[in-house]
């Protein structure tokens, strides 16, 4: 791999963009190397122009779906084998209420490899000494914050504060993001009123059904430490593309 | 690919040579899924896994003449193979391994 070509694609993981790395790993050119973004735009060279254009289109249908492995081009008789990497930025789970549930989670994601930010806007929940284990805590309503943190593709949103006040704005900022994951704590009841007001604003339930309610894998755990790993496995259950 | 890259950026900023192995194929019960990343440095170490820890061992050793030779190598394990054996990928999956160098800019006068 050429230096240039690896800062790029470590610049592409710091700003948390998308982007494949197509490498020939068979035939013709092994090592060559070319990165992909969305939309087309390429660095490097396979070795030859009609290979570079079909990885490039090939690049831009696995990168959304996270998706990496090979393919064979047959390209002027010739059989070249490429490996392709989608390379995902470092997965970040942002949870909104500062509770005991949430000291659990962010220790178990942080094992992980998660990063963790944490959001409350009620000072005496969210302190320091209750989560040193968090990369980032943010004291402020979840609608101000979640625009500073950003809601990509690797980033998992979890709701436990089951208080309408917190959830309902982050809910409106999420459900028309990217965000690959959202899941709220609380009853049937309680999820109920925030489908209801949520579908007042004018959200689908294509869009309410993106939320997942009663949030985790059902382990019949009820301590915090239970929840937390319940809340976790669904979440690298959606990160695989695993039914749970 | 994230996971390794602090690792590979100190390894570049004193002045080692890198080698990356990258898993790029796998059947059957292999551990790790595709894309899972090894890095090697040209002061012998090593960071990250492309198995159980069945195969890092004869990864490690290809991967030190890669940075020798500059010639990347596609690396095939499994229980078919012999060498596999050899090398104990018990769990009984087939990996490919992929590995390269990292390469400095060209002329070699950036180090960073």
């Amino acid at each position: 791999m050429r230096e240039a070509l690896y800062r790029q694609l470590t610049d592409c993981l710091e700003s948390r963009q998308l982007a494949a790395l197509a490498t020939v790993v068979e035939g013709p050119g092994t090592g060559n190397q070319l990165l992909i973004w969305p939309g087309g735009q390429t660095l490097g060279d396979l070795g030859a122009p009609r290979l570079n254009q079909r990885a490039a289109i090939y690049g831009e249908q696995v990168i959304p779906i996270f998706s990496s492995g090979r393919k064979t081009f047959q390209v002027d008789s010739e059989t070249v084998d490429v490996f392709f990497e989608v390379l995902a930025p470092p997965p970040k789970l942002v949870v909104v209420g500062a509770v005991h549930v949430a000291i659990a989670l962010v220790e178990l994601a942080r094992q992980l490899g998660f990063e963790t930010i944490v959001i409350d806007p009620r000072g005496v929940f969210a302190t320091e000494d209750r989560f040193d284990a968090a990369d980032r805590l943010i004291k402020s309503w979840p609608d101000e914050a979640l625009d500073e943190v950003g809601l990509d593709e690797s980033t998992y949103l979890v709701l436990l504060s089951h208080d309408l006040k917190i959830d309902l704005p982050a809910l409106r900022k999420s459900l028309r993001s990217s965000v690959r994951y959202v899941g709220a704590l609380g009853s049937n009841k309680t999820h109920q009123k925030r489908v209801d007001a949520l579908r007042e604003d004018g959200f689908s339930d294509e869009e309410l059904t993106r939320i997942h309610a009663p949030i985790g894998l059902d382990l019949g755990g009820r301590r915090a430490e239970e929840i937390a790993l319940s809340i976790i496995a669904q979440i690298v259950a959606v990160q695989h593309g695993a039914t749970g | 690919m994230h996971d390794v890259v602090g690792t590979v950026d100190r390894w570049l900023g004193e002045g080692k040579r890198v080698a990356l192995a990258t898993v790029v194929k796998a059947w059957g019960s292999a551990p790790r899924p595709l894309g899972s990343k090894m890095v090697i440095s040209s002061a012998g170490e090593m960071v990250g896994s492309v198995s159980g820890g069945c195969v890092e061992g004869a990864v490690f050793d290809k991967a030190r003449e890669v940075i020798e030779n500059g010639e990347p190598q596609l690396l095939r394990f499994g229980v078919t193979n012999d060498e596999a054996w050899a090398v104990g990928l018990s769990c009984g999956g087939q990996i490919e391994v992929f590995v390269e160098r990292l390469d400095k800019a060209a002329g070699g006068a950036d180090d960073a």
